[in-house]
């Protein structure tokens, strides 16, 4: 990593303040929440672990969260208004600042639960990790390792023989990079659960296709 | 020498400009046009939407009042740039250099946007001695950019040598390499040669070597707005030293190293976990707490 630092990682970012991990991270985290709900949240409740939520409130935390989930970049000049803005769009917000220990077992975690207009739940955990890099370690109850740094899916399949090599035969064949990708299931005999990381993004017109040519796929999450 | 390999050492960047008859700046941008694959303009160009956010940074900073969400703080550099009009014991240059450098703290503790140089919390300095510098000897922005690069090389030695973080090695390691690169990039742009750029950088970090990170309820506010403003004067009086001809004894390169051992051996209580120095004075203490407890508000 030092031998390729850019002369960017030393000028640079351009960001709002006042630190990368409470701003950017947060933002960052809740645009994923808002990915996850399909860009459509009515409703959403933070609760703040541990660093997060000791000196978050301070750093502007909460704002940059609301602002995340309403879509804004974390270089947004916007952001500082968050609470008036989601009140203008309509948008409910709940901050919860909690004692209890970190669901991610990390500091700067903090689990986003959204409501979508049709009712529709969906749940994350995520951790700012430093300098603005995320990691999202649950997606609607299930463990993962997102870093949102390439377009993402995650994928649910079928537990049987071969149905990874299916995943990945129709990715090809669709000329899908794969740029990293890793299974995982709970117990023996249950779902398997994949997250792919692509080069380029998987608009709702190839999820289709995909889904329609992969028939062990069950369910789809793209962030 | 590659262009790998003049990044590994002050010595190293030295000794390649020197062969190749280039500056730092120059250096810097054929590294970056090599390990990016992106054309000259196009690093320029982003360059220079760095020097923009910062200008706009120290603007928003010095004339409008900023309102950190902690409501600790915001204000100081605007009262510093008035009373530096009417002859300032730092000088007028100095004194207007230090209140931009905590404009643009204030700036980021308000949430503002800013440009990380190298870290967020000690974003302050290149901006302040760079702008209010230029003000005085109408530095183009094309030169500007060039001082920019011969900042960005000497904090890339400091990445990879020793830290650029509070967490990692304190203080020194952001206000003081911010601090250094600040003084490098004008002693090069004043027509200093490479040695003196490292020098005026060796300088800085001697001056402050060892200061700790200690910041009050763990926020970007108290000590480090000010601690931007003494990162400038330190820059300019360390660039002013190398253009005057003296040179520092103990070379860049052993330096950065004792920067790092010293960072290294500073008790994690004082690198920005808020458990000692500043922050755990009553004062500090009382003050964390309030902060603490405004957080159920909105």
């Amino acid at each position: 990593m030092k031998e390729t630092y850019s002369v960017f990682d030393i000028i640079g970012p351009r960001m709002i303040g006042p630190s990368s991990s409470h701003t950017a991270g947060a933002v960052r985290i809740a645009k994923v929440a808002r990915h996850v709900a399909h860009y459509d949240v009515a409703e959403a409740t933070f609760t703040l672990y541990e660093s997060f939520a000791e000196t978050g409130k301070g750093h502007g935390t909460d704002k940059a969260l609301v602002a995340g989930i309403l879509g804004m970049e974390p270089d947004d000049g916007r952001i500082r208004d968050a609470y008036e803005i989601a009140a203008e769009h309509g948008v409910l917000v709940d901050m919860i600042y909690t004692d209890e220990p970190s669901p991610s077992e990390q500091p700067n975690t903090v689990r986003i639960q959204t409501v979508s207009s049709d009712g529709t739940k969906n749940e994350l955990i995520g951790v700012s990790v430093g300098g603005g890099k995320i990691l999202i370690t649950e997606i609607n109850g299930l463990d993962v390792e997102v870093t949102g740094e390439y377009p993402t899916m995650v994928i649910r399949l079928q537990d049987k023989p071969g149905v990874i090599a299916e995943l990945s035969t129709v990715l090809a064949e669709m000329d899908i990079n794969i740029a990293y990708m890793k299974v995982f299931r709970h117990e023996k005999g249950e779902d398997d659960f994949v997250t792919v990381e692509t080069d380029l993004k998987i608009s709702d017109d190839l999820l289709k296709v995909i889904r329609e040519r992969c028939a062990s796929i069950l369910n789809v999450i793209t962030v | 020498m590659t262009l790998k390999e003049a990044f590994e050492s002050g010595e190293a960047l030295r000794a390649y400009c020197q062969e190749n008859h280039v500056s730092i700046a120059e250096a810097m941008q054929r590294r970056e046009v090599q390990t990016s694959e992106r054309g000259r303009a196009e690093i320029r160009e982003e360059m220079y939407k760095n020097l923009v956010v910062m200008r706009e940074s120290v603007y928003e900073g010095l004339t409008r009042k900023q309102q950190p969400v902690s409501g600790l703080t915001g204000g100081d550099a605007h009262l510093l740039f008035k009373y530096g009009k009417y002859n300032p014991y730092s000088g007028s240059n100095a004194c207007r250099a230090a209140a931009a450098a905590m404009a643009v703290v204030e700036v980021n503790a308000s949430m503002g946007k800013i440009c990380a140089a190298p870290t967020a919390g000690a974003s302050g300095v290149l901006p302040g001695v760079l702008i209010e510098s230029a003000r005085e000897r109408d530095w183009t922005d094309e030169q500007l950019v060039d001082a920019l690069f011969t900042a960005g090389a000497i904090g890339l030695i400091f990445a990879r040598n020793a830290t650029i973080s509070g967490a990692g090695g304190g203080c020194q390691a952001e206000t003081g390499v911010a601090s250094a690169m600040a003084a490098a990039a004008i002693v090069e742009l004043s027509g200093g040669a490479p040695i003196q750029a490292l020098d005026a950088a060796a300088m800085t970090i001697k001056n402050i070597l060892g200061l700790i990170c200690d910041p009050v309820a763990g926020l970007v506010e108290c000590p480090c707005i000010k601690r931007n403003a003494l990162g400038a004067v330190n820059a300019l009086i360390c660039a002013d030293m190398a253009l005057a001809g003296i040179t520092s004894l103990i070379p860049f390169d052993e330096v950065v190293a004792t920067m790092l051992t010293v960072g290294k051996d500073i008790r994690s209580e004082y690198r920005e976990t808020a458990k000692g120095g500043l922050a755990t004075t009553p004062t500090g203490k009382l003050v964390a707490e309030r902060v603490r407890r405004v957080r159920g508000d909105k």
